[in-house]
């Protein structure tokens, strides 16, 4: 059986602006429930929407830097359903004029591009937070809500149907969360929900009989980017069995309606069906009347392009171009904006960027996967800045402590925040660099191993390490490696 | 004259000369309330000792100022201090039941003032109480009311109009001096018309609608009712106005409407639009409309006939987008936050359709379903879609009859106020009775409707329409005429009762 993955997305991002998208109030995570709402965001009686011009900015930004067309004229709808967290019982939502359109994403895939149209992006709020007393809404003895979340601007991003893979799936949301970081318009955290994904996934299968594709099925709320992959993972394979197994659906089998909406245990590594909001998907949509349309001109939107940063695409080739650094090393500095300015700045302090790259995607990255997943969450939260990493570099590039040394002494940074002067000061790891220190040493090693001494005058060089490694012994590890085999060859030359 | 049956104007006037108290007109309105509001029933909720405890704030502002000039600037500055003012149940009232005339939210205390009451509270006015409407402001007669109906001063029998019904029988009656109503297709106008005071709806945007419970949101305003023409700008010149809060609100300065009453018609070209005076239209109410349109002809205003020809399809189109709007805007009152909550329901869909089952009235159900059912997919296009279009080309007939004339003349309402239990079973000739004033919503214009006499004892309204933004224009129009024709010589009081009951207010 010859079959074709067909993966779509939909992204939501929240904006990172101060204050809720139709009221002054704070966007603050993590706080008491209920404390950061009003009148507005709780959808009382008369109050009305007033919209923040900065959450326009940030979308119609992310819109840019997705290669979007942006509309000089959209308007706000109202979407319409009953639950609890939407106070309202609408969401106000852009329905038929979003504010970009048309945009594009390149990825990487075994190091070939790969295109992915974006369709839409569109701004819209967020709805508040349920705490169940049992598992979910239904069955649960009782539920809390939290509006503080209620009201927060998020941007929706709608992928055409052009993701071949589980795998290009996750790809394609890594390099989303780079562009948005990249611009600053939201943190995409997956652990605290500011970037959601509902993946639409069906199969083109080829065989004898002709095309057939199987019903799509949306999988909504996928909180990691390892749960969108694994997700998708199971979803196909369970496509394929389906097909397998039962074939064809029977001719004349109504499949408009056929769209299936799932949920994703994490925990059993499966999908399943999910129970509807409501009876009938239908969200009457109309013109919200509170609200004017937005009318941009294109100054301003030329005036928000020129103030976007460099885009993760145009930094990685100034790195190979500017560095010199092969197309995976540039890629993997330029993943996330905190590394590539940690790259960038410690680079420059040290004038060495070999170094520092190595450094920086060798030992910074393997402490930094230690603390999970997002590089960049660790990276911000850790005490390694340029300047701390250029000083214990320099250690290193002028030969002052060895790179074994190095490495214990970046540990112990990114431990305790301490500098590297004062660990090296405090373990006494400076490298013992002087020649009359070290000539005596390196004569007793030799005076103990005639054997050895043997092996290398007959043309055994390799031997030399065995010597080298006695000297390094007897000095702790801080001999200088390099002086100590210079003086072994001059000894036995 | 009692003084609860003065103008604001002139109790203004009493007021800044220290004649009267703040004290003493309010006490005079709740002894006037106290008569007979059990039988008018024109409030939902009083608030006695919150308007004393105002009108004793006003009256020691006014006793400091009169020792500096500093404090007489600040009495000409609001001039509308001290004044009673009775507020239509929809308008949001910090510490004070804003139950939008229903069931649902009887017990709903909100915590804020809506833009209008911060306005008026600014400018010293006395709020007197909450008043009864059409539940959530649809219906024509306030018998929608989730509680009670509200009857006409003129004649108990017959309903006040609606849905400001409560609002507009209050100023007729002397339970008010001024009060505020809100307009989606008519409501202020068309219970002024009923119950002979003036009422004006103003351009969508003039006044912001931040705190207004809303119905129809592309042509709800908030807007004056009074006794005269100059208590009805006065007031609209404290509601008018730029609202941050409201993004439909017009950026703008605001001219001075009193400023604006002088001066005549003459030369004034006043437009008589044919479809308003066809033979829906009762005769004894045509005749009052035409004799007053002979007022401002012999003012040397030039009267001239126009036409809108898509006026019969406005009220269809009406019925179509503000059901639409309806049903979206009450889609909140879902019993999760406040308002009515079933008990005892065993999931949350059920908790949502009992809590509003049991709350809402048929009309605001009939309404919701209307609203919902043109929203709906398949319908969407052939009804809310097509209503939209329909505006256009309402609006178009106005911009047209413009070109030809200044202002447009019409009757308020096909006939003046209709018993109790006449319509409420027959919601088409319930939504008739605001012919004449919802193609004014539709495109957005003012419109103010004033007393031109009494048929068979019961008050007929002159409606005056403007181009957007010329509530100067309409209120110097209204007031010539209702200087020229004093067209109300009496006022409407309560029937001597045998024994003055007993008011510890007035004791006091």
């Amino acid at each position: 059986m010859n079959y074709e993955t067909i993966i779509g997305l939909e992204v939501h991002a929240e904006l990172l602006t101060a204050s809720k998208l139709w009221c002054g109030c704070s966007t603050a995570f993590g706080n008491e429930p209920n404390t950061q709402v009003c009148p507005i965001c709780l959808g009382l009686p008369g109050t009305l929407p007033v919209l923040n011009e900065k959450a326009v900015e940030y979308a119609v930004k992310a819109g840019l830097a997705l290669g979007c067309r942006i509309a000089e004229w959209s308007r706000f709808d109202r979407k319409q359903y009953f639950y609890p967290d939407l106070p309202k019982a609408y969401q106000i939502s852009q329905y038929d004029l979003p504010l970009c359109r048309e945009g594009r994403v390149v990825i990487t895939v075994d190091g070939l591009s790969r295109e992915v149209g974006i369709l839409r992006v569109h701004l819209e709020e967020e709805a508040g937070k349920l705490v169940h007393s049992g598992e979910s809404l239904h069955g649960s003895e009782y539920s809390l809500v939290d509006y503080n979340r209620g009201g927060i601007p998020l941007i929706e991003i709608v992928t055409a149907p052009d993701l071949r893979s589980p795998e290009e799936a996750r790809i394609f949301l890594e390099r989303l969360r780079t562009v948005l970081r990249y611009i600053g318009v939201s943190d995409c955290k997956m652990e605290e929900g500011s970037l959601r994904c509902d993946a639409n996934v069906n199969l083109r299968i080829k065989d004898e009989e002709g095309e057939y594709r199987t019903p799509i099925v949306e999988i909504k709320n996928l909180n990691s980017f390892r749960a969108v992959e694994r997700a998708l993972t199971y979803e196909v394979r369970r496509q394929v069995d389906e097909f397998m197994e039962k074939g064809r659906p029977p001719a004349g089998t109504d499949l408009s309606r056929t769209k299936v909406t799932a949920g994703w245990n994490e925990a059993l590594g499966r999908t399943y069906v999910q129970r509807q909001k409501e009876l009938a998907d239908d969200y009457r949509y109309f013109p919200d009347p509170d609200l004017p349309p937005v009318v941009l001109s294109s100054e301003q939107v030329e005036k928000w392009r020129a103030e976007l940063p460099e885009l993760p695409e145009e930094k990685e080739s100034r790195f190979r171009r500017e560095y010199g650094l092969p197309a995976y090393d540039a890629a993997v500095l330029t993943a996330s904006r905190a590394v590539a300015d940690l790259f960038e700045e410690t680079a420059r302090l040290t004038g060495d960027a070999k170094m520092v790259s190595n450094w920086v995607m060798g030992e910074v990255f393997r402490l930094l996967k230690g603390a999970g997943d997002d590089l960049e969450q660790a990276l911000r939260h850790c005490s390694i800045t340029p300047a701390a990493l250029a000083e214990l570099l320099l250690f290193v590039k002028n030969e002052r402590i060895n790179a074994n040394s190095g490495k214990e002494v970046l540990e112990e940074m990114y431990r305790t925040g301490k500098a590297a002067t004062q660990i090296i000061a405090e373990k006494g790891l400076e490298q013992i660099s002087g020649r009359d220190q070290l000539a005596g040493l390196v004569a007793e090693v030799i005076a103990a191993h005639p054997g050895v001494v043997e092996d290398i005058k007959n043309g055994k060089k390799a031997a030399i390490g065995f010597l080298v490694g006695q000297v390094m012994k007897a000095t702790k590890g801080k001999a200088n490696p390099k002086l100590v085999n210079e003086l072994i060859t001059q000894s036995l030359s | 004259m009692k003084l609860c049956e003065m103008t604001a104007y002139e109790l203004s006037a009493a007021l800044a000369e220290r004649r009267v108290s703040a004290v003493e007109v309010v006490k005079a309105v709740f002894e006037r309330i106290d008569a007979w509001e059990e039988e008018l029933r024109c409030y939902i909720t009083l608030d006695r000792e919150g308007a004393l405890a105002a009108a004793r704030e006003v009256d020691a502002e006014r006793a400091k100022g009169a020792k500096g000039t500093k404090g007489a600037k600040e009495a000409n500055s609001r001039p509308l201090a001290g004044i009673p003012v009775a507020v239509k149940d929809n308008l949001s009232t910090r510490g004070l039941p804003t139950t939008c005339g229903s069931r649902h939210l009887q017990h709903y205390i909100p915590p804020y003032d809506a833009t209008v009451i911060e306005k008026i509270r600014a400018a010293g006015m006395i709020v007197i109480g909450k008043t009864n409407m059409d539940e959530f402001a649809m219906g024509s007669s306030t018998e929608t009311s989730g509680f009670y109906p509200t009857r006409n001063p003129w004649d108990t029998a017959r309903i006040p109009g609606g849905s400001s019904g409560g609002s507009a029988a209050a100023v007729a009656a002397g339970e008010a001096v001024l009060a505020l109503g809100s307009d989606t297709g008519g409501s202020i106008r068309q219970p002024a018309a009923f119950c002979g005071v003036v009422g004006l709806k103003p351009t969508y945007g003039l006044v912001s609608r931040y705190g207004l419970g809303a119905y129809g949101s592309s042509f709800d305003q908030v807007g004056p009712l009074a006794r005269d023409v100059r208590d009805t700008a006065m007031l609209l010149q404290v509601l008018a106005g730029y609202d941050p809060l409201d993004s439909t609100s017009i950026h703008r300065e605001v001219p001075d409407y009193l400023a604006a009453l002088g001066g005549d018609v003459r030369g004034l070209v006043v437009g008589l639009p044919q479809e308003y005076f066809s033979p829906g239209i009762d005769s004894g109410v045509r005749a009052a409309v035409l004799a007053a349109v002979k007022v401002l002809e012999e003012g040397g205003a030039i009267i001239k006939e126009v036409s809108l020809p898509h006026t019969e399809y406005a009220l269809a189109a009406f019925y179509l987008i503000a059901p639409s709007e309806c049903s979206s805007n009450l889609a909140r009152f879902d019993g999760i936050r406040y308002g009515y909550r079933a008990a005892g329901a065993p999931d949350t869909v059920t908790m949502f359709c009992r809590s509003r089952a049991e709350s809402f009235g048929p009309e605001v159900k009939r309404r919701i379903m209307l609203g919902t059912y043109a929203l709906s997919s398949g319908y969407y296009d052939a009804y809310y879609l097509k209503a939209q279009r329909v505006r256009t080309l309402v609006k178009q007939d106005f911009d047209k009859a413009f070109a030809e004339c200044q202002v447009l003349v019409t009757p308020t309402t096909p006939t003046t106020a209709f018993r109790l239990g006449e319509k409420i079973n027959d919601p088409l000739a319930m939504y008739m009775t605001d012919i004449c004033t919802i193609p004014v919503n539709m495109a957005a214009l003012p419109a103010i409707s004033v007393p031109c006499g009494l048929v068979g004892g019961l008050p007929v309204g002159l409606q005056l329409i403007a181009p957007v933004l010329q509530e100067e224009l309409l209120l110097r129009t209204a007031y010539y005429y209702e200087q020229a024709a004093a067209p109300l010589s009496h006022c409407p009081k309560p029937e001597p009762k045998p024994e003055p009951k007993p008011s510890s207010e007035v004791s006091k």
